[in-house]
């Protein structure tokens, strides 16, 4: 009997140590699917905030990207979820707060130093509602083998006429395959294809928010041209292009035997390392010369609060820190091609991330249309498009077919595009 | 004698403990869910709650075009997919096993390994290495047509709308000949010796051999790999994940019902879940092959004359 007291003297002391001890600092969780970039956040990111408050620890605890949706809803429904949460775009994260598990963040002084298309992503549909500090996003453009370009003697392509010319060239020396990109695994036609180069004729957010409104359909001209343009590419694929996946594309063009690859800002990291020729970037080039550009600057990833923490106060200090510019500083030069989406300047070290950050200037940032509302209903639109996209560059559905498919199967469901 | 007198028998308890560890566990895993699942697919969830709705998510699945025009296709693709493993798998399953069963053949268990190792292999491994294999940039296949100067014939086949579907099909095959394969050669082994010696006598031998005596002792076995067949093609959904992906491309030509359901249920990219539509698939799915596999029962394995030896 004694013994059994004296154990639980024991552990009670252990017990009241161990709560002493957390009174003193207070540790705070972050949820995220980004697990590539853990060794990032443990050894660089977490530091520099710590440094400056050491009454807060942090512990960054990703889970596999294709699992984080599922398991996220699971924790945040059982209460054991971590104190901030990495918050995908749009409609995921719509739904988390509206269920009341994120918090409402309008009120931080912080949201100020983002843009209105940087905080679409991460607001009610109606904007008066934030609930996510945007982080990070995505620019699309295409990266060419500056190697290639220069043995050729051509120059990257201002405007579509270049554009083709360049293709051609390529071409007629035979050495390199002009565009690396298959249709296999279709989204690559959508995002890297329709998504990339459509901007400059449906002239960015005006297009884009023309259609959530219903004032433009899916079959005018400025949403047919861009799938005229992707029918044109296939001549400049590679052989079997139609088999050929993601993962073949990007070795490709990492492997040195392709000159253009469409793509997306994330593919930075690692292409630099695969790579063994200088690259360079380019915007979508515009229909005419003079013509404003357009870029697909889509929003990747924010941070919210779960409205469940239990360290709410320290939590918000480290939101706050994120929606500093130091953060800013700090995220884009640890991840290349992941963006801050700050409106104050920041300065990116690498070369092509810089590159691809500088067209924010020269041209203006929209996202990929079908984010946004629009791939709520049945059939969903983000789907429709993957397919439709493929289809056009396989040359099986004419560009018109493609945008009348797609329009019919969003007026199938969305009020506005129903009169 | 006398007669026993009629006493009351005892309750014959091990039956029942015999039969409740077999009748609990397949209660757990297998009826329990499978009747909340056609439970699901009545409601619907409105405002975060669930409303009972009767039939209507049925009728919504046939009768809007916006759904049904995927589930048809969806069944469409997975009777072709059956007709395809029926009518190649099958067939070489039972050439495969008479060959084996021949006596003249050397290395006999080798061969019986090697063909029967691909149905141990993991859907992923198989998705892989075959659509490596069949690659237009790295693939072999390219290279052995060019060797034997048929280079022409290759086409992105996994790629191609037209032959997509029956590509997967043919590696669902290559993958799993070795099933009927080795029921075949089971039942072949098991046909006895006077039966055949029997026919030897009367003059029955060789390939008339086959078709006359093996075959008809042969058919009970056919009949248990057709209804295999038909369950494992229309519960199918690895494969054509692994190779082609959830949206099943390209232009939704590889799209069978396992697929269908998965991107409704749990959802695919910008799509979110819908589990009471998933559950309603689900629950059309089990009808189609409860429907087949009835047919099957009543229609064909009763005919099916047994031989006792």
């Amino acid at each position: 009997m004694k013994y059994r007291t004296l154990t639980g003297l024991l552990l009670a002391g252990s017990l009241l140590g161990g709560t002493a001890a957390m009174a003193a600092t207070t540790t705070i969780t972050i949820e995220s699917w980004r697990n590539d970039d853990l060794t990032v956040w443990q050894q660089k990111i977490i530091p520099a905030f710590e440094k400056s408050h050491p009454d807060i620890k942090v512990v960054f605890a990703p889970s596999a990207p294709t699992e984080y949706n599922a398991a996220l809803n699971s924790k945040l429904e059982a209460g054991t979820a971590g104190d901030l949460i990495t918050c995908r775009p749009f409609d995921a994260s719509l739904a988390l707060f509206q269920k009341g598990q994120l918090a409402d963040l309008s009120s931080m002084k912080e949201m100020a130093n983002f843009s209105d298309v940087a905080k679409a992503a991460w607001q009610t549909d109606d904007g008066k509602h934030t609930f996510c500090v945007p982080m990070a996003s995505v620019i699309h453009g295409f990266i060419y083998n500056k190697d290639a370009f220069t043995k050729l003697g051509i120059t990257p392509p201002k405007t579509v006429d270049e554009f083709y010319a360049d293709l051609d060239k390529i071409k007629k020396d035979g050495t390199y395959v002009p565009l690396a990109m298959g249709t296999h695994d279709q989204w690559e036609a959508a995002t890297m294809g329709y998504e990339n180069i459509g901007p400059d004729y449906w002239k960015g957010e005006e297009g884009r928010k023309a259609i959530i409104a219903g004032t433009q359909k899916l079959t005018d001209p400025q949403w047919v041209e861009p799938f005229k343009q992707l029918a044109k590419w296939a001549p400049y694929m590679g052989d079997g292009f139609k088999a050929q996946t993601y993962p073949d594309s990007q070795n490709m063009f990492t492997l040195g035997r392709a000159a253009i690859y469409p793509a997306g800002s994330w593919e930075i990291s690692g292409f630099e390392k695969q790579a063994n020729f200088k690259m360079g970037a380019f915007p979508a080039p515009v229909p005419k010369a003079g013509d404003t550009c357009y870029i697909s600057d889509q929003p990747d990833h924010a941070m919210g609060l779960n409205a469940a923490s239990k360290h709410k106060q320290a939590a918000m200090t480290f939101l706050e820190w994120v929606g500093s510019t130091e953060f800013a500083q700090i995220y884009g030069n640890s991840l290349p091609g992941f963006f801050p989406l700050i409106n104050k300047p920041v300065k990116i070290d690498d070369p092509l991330a810089n590159e691809m950050l500088g067209w924010r200037k020269d041209c203006k940032s929209t996202m990929r249309y079908t984010y946004q509302i629009l791939s709520r209903g049945t059939p969903n639109l983000e789907n429709a498009l993957w397919a439709a996209s493929a289809n056009v560059i396989n040359g099986t559905q004419t560009p018109e077919a493609a945008a009348a498919s797609l329009q019919k199967d969003l007026a199938a469901w969305y009020k506005p595009q129903q009169h | 004698m006398a007669e026993p007198t009629p006493e009351r028998r005892p309750v014959r308890w091990h039956i029942a403990v015999f039969l409740a560890p077999a009748v609990i566990v397949y209660t757990l895993v297998m009826i329990l869910p499978l009747a909340g699942t056609l439970d699901l697919a009545l409601y619907r969830t409105v405002d975060k709650a669930q409303h009972f709705v009767g039939i209507a998510n049925f009728s919504k699945l046939f009768g809007d075009p916006n759904w049904s025009g995927h589930f048809w296709n969806a069944l469409g693709n997975n009777f072709w997919f059956f007709i395809v493993n029926m009518a190649v798998q099958n067939p070489i399953g039972i050439a495969l096993a008479a060959l084996l069963s021949s006596p003249r053949l050397r290395m006999k268990t080798f061969y019986r390994t090697a063909i029967f190792i691909p149905t141990i292999l993991s859907f992923v491994i198989v998705g892989f290495v075959w659509k490596l294999i069949l690659s237009p940039l790295w693939g072999i296949a390219p290279d052995l047509l060019k060797m034997v100067g048929l280079r022409h014939w290759f086409a992105p086949w996994l790629g191609d709308p037209h032959y997509a579907l029956t590509t997967v099909a043919l590696i669902s095959v290559w993958q799993f000949v070795g099933i009927p394969m080795m029921l075949i050669y089971a039942a072949l082994l098991s046909i006895p010796d006077e039966v055949i010696e029997a026919a030897e006598m009367d003059g029955v031998t060789g390939m008339s051999q086959f078709w006359k005596i093996k075959l008809p002792l042969i058919l009970p076995s056919i009949g248990i790999i057709s209804i295999l067949t038909f369950v494992g093609n229309f519960n199918a959904f690895d494969l054509i994940y692994v190779a082609q992906g959830a949206l099943a491309g390209p232009d939704y030509s590889t799209d069978i019902l396992g697929t269908f359901l998965y991107r409704t249920f749990f959802g695919f990219q910008l799509q979110l879940g819908d589990p009471n539509m998933g559950a309603t698939i689900a629950t059309a799915m089990f009808g189609i092959i409860l429907v087949g596999v009835c047919i099957y029962l009543f229609g064909i394995q009763r005919r099916l004359r047994r031989y006792q030896f």
